[in-house]
């Protein structure tokens, strides 16, 4: 098999690996606002079930929840699994991802100081006018760098589908260079993920430094 | 009358801040609060300003009633509606500024009365311009907080409170944040307010200042009211041994 072939062939593969990417930040950001509320709620039963929520996310293997997430609906209630594998994927990383991106957020917003809900109260601001003008904006500025380190250890997640037998970059390379006895997939794989992330961390930085005319 | 505080209230658990305190303040008027640290009158601002709320007592702006407390001594607090209607009366302005970062000092100025007022942009935008150029600040309408000085934020924060053109403007130790080469600027605004007629309460350690600007004095002790008047009469010979005795370390 020639190089251009094996490129090829692998394409496919990192058309998956970027879906997988983009429909992860697609759910996880947006959920992981959620669950951040959840967390910082005044309900103590709420607050403590997002806790371990988050503890379990955080403390088991990722590798292990996509498993549960695609075999679970099947040994739990004898659900037909055919055609469920990318949805179980996009759930298993978005649910996964959340809970990161939760105590992310609920570091910046926990290091926003107090005075700016006061002023933005006595100016006669909504609460949702509050958070999304005043709030929001300086805690997007304070978490992203958190949020890019999160999003590079993403990309290289993304080969966790392979669990799933999920065709991605990483689960082709795999088969190629079994099949082709060759190391050069590999290789491939190992300039995808690398350039991918290149591209992440300039892109995140560009929007750092566009935030940059304040602190 | 523009502000009316009865029989105020509050606690922190079972540390009471503020016992039985009442007073008022007429339209025109400058009230400087002075007293020792711990005394309450933060707290008393922050119950004036709906930041607190209190245990008991009552709270009317323009002879609108916005707590009052029944027989069972329970403080109950208007609907929504009426009390954002009534918040629409005062401004504050912090010990520490609270300028929103993320915005330039003509957004900052310009932000609550487009966004919470619904006013006109080109108009808010003009008045905005007219009270930096008060605070001598018309050529800074561009920076952001962070490229001012300590005495710049605070005019930019007093231009803020009085974008929405409020009744009455509180003021908690405006200017003691600053270093002392910068409060100058700050009280020659808020003296320039009082010649304008601005009813303001005022929370100060600048006892000068208070005695100049002052149209009436109160000193707070321990979360009481030990005495109020005249300026003159308080800082020029208080009959009260209290108050004296404060006075007296303060000039030491
Ligand atoms: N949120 C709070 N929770 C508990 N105690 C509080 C709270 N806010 C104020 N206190 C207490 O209430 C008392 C009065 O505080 P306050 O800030 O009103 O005093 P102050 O007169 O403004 O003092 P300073 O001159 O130092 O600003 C203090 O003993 C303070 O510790
Ligand atoms: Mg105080």
């Amino acid at each position: 098999m020639s190089f251009s072939t094996m490129l090829a062939s692998m394409g496919m593969g990192m058309l998956r690996s970027c879906l997988i990417f983009f429909l992860t930040l697609l759910f996880a950001l947006p959920l992981g606002m959620g669950v951040m509320f959840l967390r910082r709620s005044g309900n103590p039963v709420i607050r403590n079930i997002t806790k371990i929520y988050i503890a379990i996310m955080r403390g088991t293997p990722l590798m292990l929840q996509l498993l549960m997430w695609y075999f679970g609906p099947y040994y739990l209630f004898g659900m037909s699994i055919r055609g469920y594998r990318l949805p179980a994927i996009i759930i298993g990383f978005s649910v996964n991802y959340s809970a990161y991106f939760a105590e992310i957020y609920r570091g910046g917003i926990e290091s926003i100081d107090h005075g700016q809900y006061e002023a933005a109260e006595i100016l006669g601001y909504t609460k949702a006018q509050t958070f999304f003008k005043i709030i929001l904006p300086q805690v997007i500025k304070v978490i992203l760098p958190s949020v890019t380190n999160e999003v590079i250890t993403l990309v290289k997640d993304t080969s966790l589908a392979f669990t799933l037998a999920y065709n991605e970059m990483f689960s082709l390379a795999k088969q190629i260079a079994a099949s082709q006895t060759s190391f050069t997939p590999f290789i491939i794989a190992g300039v995808f993920y690398f350039i991918a992330n290149y591209v992440v961390a300039f892109v995140m930085e560009r929007i750092e430094k566009a935030l940059d005319y304040y602190h | 009358m523009i502000l009316e505080m009865n029989s105020i209230q509050k606690s922190f658990g079972d540390l009471e801040v503020l016992k039985d305190i009442s007073f008022h303040v007429d339209e025109g008027e400058v009230v400087s609060i002075i007293g020792p640290s711990g005394s309450g009158k933060s707290t008393l601002l922050r119950c004036a300003t709906f930041l607190e709320t209190i245990n008991a007592g009552e709270i009317k702006y323009m002879d609108q009633t916005a707590v009052t407390t029944g027989d069972d001594g329970v403080a109950r607090y208007v609907g929504r509606n009426e009390l954002n209607q009534i918040k629409r009366y005062f401004g504050l302005v912090f010990q520490n500024f609270n300028l929103f970062p993320h915005y330039s000092v003509l957004k900052n100025i310009m932000d609550a009365p487009v966004t919470v007022q619904k006013r006109p942009v080109e108009e808010v935008r003009a008045e905005a311009m007219e009270l930096l150029r008060k605070m001598g600040l018309e050529t800074r309408a561009e920076a952001y907080p962070c490229q001012l000085s300590g005495g710049q934020k605070q005019r930019v924060a007093i231009a803020r409170a009085l974008a929405l053109k409020p009744n009455i403007l509180f003021f908690d130790e405006p200017t003691s944040a600053l270093d002392p080469e910068l409060t100058g600027e700050v009280l020659k605004v808020i003296r320039q307010l009082a010649e304008e007629k601005m009813t303001m309460v005022v929370v100060t350690h600048e006892m000068p200042f208070a005695r100049a600007v002052s149209s009436r004095v109160i000193f707070m002790d321990q979360g009481v009211i030990v005495e109020q008047g005249d300026p003159e009469a308080v800082f020029g010979d208080t009959q009260v041994e209290r108050t004296r005795q404060f006075l007296r370390n303060y000039q030491r």
